[in-house]
C-alpha cells in the first residue's frame, strides 16, 4: 500500500531524513519508534504532504502512484489519514461540523452525493459510543480548550469517521492517561483490517502495548537503522536508545 | 497543496464579483446635476403633497451649507455631486400589479440574484419591496399584510396614502440636519419603503427589501421608515447588489426606525454591493444613516453582514430613550483587495436600566482595511445601564489592517460597561490540518470564517443565514491557482 525508497527531505534548508525505505502492506501495523529529533514527525507530515518540506530525493508511493504529484487534500482523499500530534483548534465550527464537512468534501472528491443525515447522524452516535465520547462534546467548536486527551480522542474519532485505508497516528499516546489510551487504542483496533493499515509514531512503548504492531522500525537521524518484531520495543524499552545508534 | 500568505492573497485578489451584470432595462434617467431644481422636479415626478417637497427643500439648503465629513478612517475621492444622477426609473410607469406583469428581463435579474421572488414567496413567505436604481417595483404581499392592519409600500406610495404617519416619524429619529449625507438623502430621496406594524401586531411574516443599483452615474438615496406601534412586533431583511462598473456609484440611504413601547423590531442587512475590482477602480461608495429610537421596554436588533462597497460609512445607532429598553448590534464586516469599512455602532442610554449588547467581527483580506468605530454613552439620568461591547478581527495576509474606535461616555456612576478585543490570523497549520482532512484551502477559508462570524450568523433569520453565508465564501475565496 504505502512503499517509501531512498526518501530524503529537509526543511528551510536543513536536511531531516536522509535515505527512508519503509515498506507498508495493507492488514500491517508499523510501529516507528525514536529519540527526539530523529525524524518521526517529519515523515508523517512529509507523508501528508505538507508544502514546507521539500523532497530532495527518493519517491513515496501509495497504491503504486507517486504521492509527490498530489497536494495534502488529494492524498487525503486517496485515504491517507494524520492524527496530528498537535491539532489545532478552529473557533466556532463544532466537531460535528468539522466531521461533516471533512466526510462530504471527500465523498464529493471521489464522485460520491453528500452523506444522508440521517446517515451521517447515526454514525456519528456510532463512533462517538465507541470512542465513549458525550455528545456533548460534538457540540464545542474544533480543539478549543480541549484537553491533551480530549483533542487526541477526537483525532481518532475522526479516523472512525473517515475509515482512511492508511492512518498515520502521530504521538498519539502522549498526553492520554491510562483509560483514555485504553480507548483510544480500541478505536484503532477496531480500524484494523484486511484493507487498511496503520503507521504508528511513538516515543514510548506504552502503546504498543494495547495495539500490537506487526513490524517496528527505530528511526535514528533520519534514517531506518533498525527493524524487526514487536519484541524490538520492548528491547528498545529496556536498553534505551542509545543502544541502536 | 500547504498554503503561504502569498498565495493566500493571490487568490484572494482573483476572485470576481458574482454579481456583475447589467440589465437592459429602458430607463427614464434625470440629467446630471443637483439645483433646487433636481429637489423640485424629483417631488413633482413623484407627485409629492407641498409639505413633502418642503421638508425637501428645508433638507437641501440644509445640506449645501454642509461639509462632507473626514473623520473617518477612510481615504476616498470625493465624489462630485454635480456629476451624478439623482433620480432613474424603469420607464414603465404603471405599478404592477401582479409578478406576471413585471418586465421579464427584470426577474431575470432576480433570478441571478439567486432571490427568484416565486421561489421566496412559495418557501419562506418572505414579503418582498424591490427597489431598482430608485423606484419600487413590486411588493408582493401586500393583501395579507393588510389584513392585519400592517402597512408594508414604498415610501412614495406612504407619502400619498398615509401623510399622517409619515408626517408624524419621518424625519423625527434621524432629523434632516442631522449629517451630511443624510441631508442629501432627505433632499433627493427617490424612494425606499415604508413599514408600519399596528398595535399588539405580531408581523407573522419576514418583510424584505432588495435594493439594487442598476444605471450608469445614478445616485441611490433610499429611504426607509419603520414603525412598531407599542405591544408589536416585525423582523424586517434588507438586501443589496450592484453591477460592476468602472467608476463609483454613489450611494447614501437612510433608515429610521421607531419602537414604541414594548414592540420589537429585528433589521437585519445583508450589503454586497459592487466592491470595486482588484485594483481598486469602481465600486459603490456606501454613506448610510441607520438609527432606531427604543421606547418603554422595547427592543432593537440591528444585524448586518457587510462584504461589499468600496467605502462603507455607517453605523445602526439606538437611542435607549425609555426605561428597561433594550438595543443590539451584530456585525460582520468583510474587506477585501482595496475596500475600506468604517462601521460600527452607537448606544445612547438615556432610560433607566437601558441595556446594550455589542458583537462586532470584521474580517480583512487583501490591501484592505476595516475600521470597528462604536459610542456607548450613558446619560446621567440612566440608572443602571449595562453595555456589553465585543470586537474581534480576523486578518488574512499581511497587507490589511484592522483598527478598533471605541468611545465610552459614562455619565452615571451605576453604569456597568464592558469592552473586550481580539485579534486573530488564520494560520496556515489552521489550512494544512483541514486540508489533510480533505477538505481544499477555499472551503477551509469559508469554514474558519464562518466559525469566527458564528455568533452574529446565528442572530439572522434562517434564509438570510444561509444566503450570508454563501456571500461570505465568495467575497474571500477565488479559484485555487
Amino acid at each position: 500500500m504505502l512503499e517509501i525508497n531512498n526518501l530524503h527531505a529537509s526543511v528551510d534548508g536543513k536536511q531531516i531524513l536522509k535515505g527512508i525505505d519503509l515498506k507498508v502492506s495493507s492488514g500491517e501495523v508499523h510501529a516507528i519508534m525514536g529519540p527526539n529529533g530523529s525524524g518521526k514527525s517529519t515523515l508523517s507530515t512529509v507523508i501528508a504532504g505538507h508544502e514546507d518540506f521539500e523532497i530532495d530525493k527518493g519517491e513515496i508511493l501509495f497504491e503504486d502512484e507517486d504521492l509527490i504529484d498530489f497536494n495534502t487534500e488529494e492524498r487525503a482523499h486517496k485515504g491517507i489519514f494524520l492524527s496530528f500530534q498537535y491539532p489545532v483548534e478552529i473557533p466556532g465550527v463544532t466537531v460535528t461540523n468539522f466531521i461533516k464537512t471533512s466526510i462530504n468534501q471527500m465523498r464529493k472528491a471521489n464522485g460520491l452525493d453528500e452523506m444522508p443525515a440521517n446517515v451521517m447522524l447515526k454514525k456519528i452516535r456510532e463512533k462517538s459510543d465507541l470512542l465513549k465520547i458525550d455528545s456533548k462534546f460534538l457540540s464545542r467548536s474544533l480543539n478549543e480548550g480541549f484537553s491533551g486527551g480530549e483533542k487526541k480522542r477526537n483525532e481518532i474519532f475522526q479516523m472512525a469517521m473517515l475509515e482512511p485505508k492508511l492512518a498515520i497516528l502521530d504521538e498519539t499516546d502522549s498526553g492520554l492517561d491510562i483509560d483514555a489510551l485504553k480507548i483510544v487504542a480500541n478505536g484503532v483496533n477496531m480500524l484494523r483490517n484486511d484493507d487498511t493499515a496503520v503507521v504508528l509514531i511513538t516515543h514510548y512503548q506504552r502503546l504498543l502495548d494495547y495495539i500490537v504492531p506487526d513490524f517496528v522500525h527505530v528511526l535514528s537521524d533520519g534514517k531506518i537503522v533498525k527493524s524487526g518484531n514487536k519484541n524490538l520495543a520492548i528491547e528498545l524499552e529496556a536498553k534505551g536508545y542509545d543502544w541502536v545508534k | 497543496m500547504a498554503y503561504t500568505e502569498e498565495e493566500l492573497k493571490k487568490e484572494l485578489e482573483t476572485k470576481e464579483y458574482e454579481y456583475g451584470f447589467y440589465t437592459d432595462i429602458e430607463s427614464e434617467t434625470f440629467p446630471k446635476g443637483l439645483n433646487e431644481e433636481t429637489v423640485i422636479a424629483i417631488s413633482k415626478r413623484k407627485n409629492e403633497p407641498d409639505w413633502m417637497l418642503e421638508w425637501r427643500i428645508n433638507a437641501f439648503n440644509a445640506w449645501k451649507k454642509m461639509e462632507e465629513p473626514d473623520w473617518a478612517n477612510i481615504n476616498y475621492k470625493r465624489p462630485d455631486y454635480q456629476d451624478i444622477s439623482y433620480y432613474s426609473a424603469p420607464k414603465k410607469k404603471e405599478k404592477y400589479k401582479s409578478l406576471d406583469e413585471v418586465d421579464p428581463e427584470l426577474i431575470e435579474t432576480f433570478n441571478k440574484l439567486g432571490i427568484s421572488i416565486d421561489e421566496q414567496k412559495k418557501l419562506s413567505g418572505v414579503a418582498v419591496d424591490i427597489v431598482m436604481d430608485s423606484v419600487s417595483v413590486a411588493t408582493t404581499f401586500r393583501d395579507t399584510l393588510e389584513k392585519k392592519g400592517i402597512i408594508f409600500c414604498s415610501i412614495s406610495d406612504a407619502i400619498k396614502e398615509h401623510p399622517e404617519l409619515v408626517k408624524k416619524y419621518l424625519g423625527t429619529v434621524i432629523p434632516p440636519k442631522d449629517n451630511f449625507f443624510a441631508a442629501l438623502n432627505s433632499a433627493v430621496f427617490s424612494d425606499g419603503s415604508f413599514c408600519y406594524i399596528p398595535k399588539g401586531v405580531k408581523c407573522p411574516m419576514e418583510l424584505s427589501t432588495y435594493f439594487r443599483i442598476n444605471q450608469a452615474g445614478t445616485g441611490q438615496f433610499e429611504r426607509t421608515l419603520v414603525i412598531a406601534d407599542k405591544g408589536s412586533y416585525v423582523s424586517y431583511l434588507e438586501g443589496c447588489t450592484a453591477p460592476s462598473r468602472d467608476e463609483n456609484q454613489l450611494h447614501a440611504a437612510c433608515v429610521e426606525l421607531i419602537a414604541l413601547d414594548d414592540a420589537e423590531i429585528k433589521y437585519s442587512t445583508v450589503q454586497n454591493w459592487y466592491p470595486g475590482d482588484k485594483h481598486g477602480n469602481g465600486g459603490v461608495f456606501n454613506f448610510v444613516t441607520k438609527r432606531g429610537i427604543c421606547h418603554k421596554n422595547s427592543k432593537i436588533s440591528w444585524t448586518q453582514v457587510e462584504t461589499g462597497s468600496a467605502i462603507t460609512w455607517k453605523y445602526p445607532s439606538c437611542i435607549l430613550k425609555g426605561n428597561n429598553s433594550i438595543g443590539e448590534f451584530y456585525s460582520i464586516a468583510v474587506t477585501n483587495n482595496f475596500q475600506q469599512a468604517d462601521t460600527g455602532t452607537k448606544m445612547i442610554h438615556i432610560g433607566k436600566n437601558t441595556k446594550s449588547t455589542i458583537i462586532s467581527k470584521g474580517i480583512s483580506a487583501g490591501k484592505s482595511q476595516n475600521s470597528y468605530r462604536g459610542l456607548v454613552r450613558v446619560n446621567p439620568g440612566a440608572k443602571n445601564a449595562r453595555n456589553f461591547s465585543q470586537c474581534d478581527s480576523l486578518l488574512m495576509g499581511n497587507s490589511c489592517g484592522a483598527h478598533t474606535f471605541p468611545y465610552i461616555e459614562a455619565k452615571n456612576n451605576s453604569a456597568q460597561i464592558e469592552h473586550e478585543a481580539t485579534t486573530s490570523k488564520i494560520g496556515e497549520d489552521q489550512i494544512f490540518y483541514c486540508n489533510q482532512r480533505g477538505i481544499d484551502t477555499e472551503k477551509a477559508i469559508a469554514l474558519i470564517v464562518n466559525g469566527f462570524s458564528k455568533e452574529v450568523l446565528n442572530k439572522l433569520p434562517m434564509e438570510f443565514a444561509v444566503e450570508a453565508q454563501k456571500l461570505l465564501e465568495i467575497s474571500l475565496e477565488g479559484s485555487v491557482g
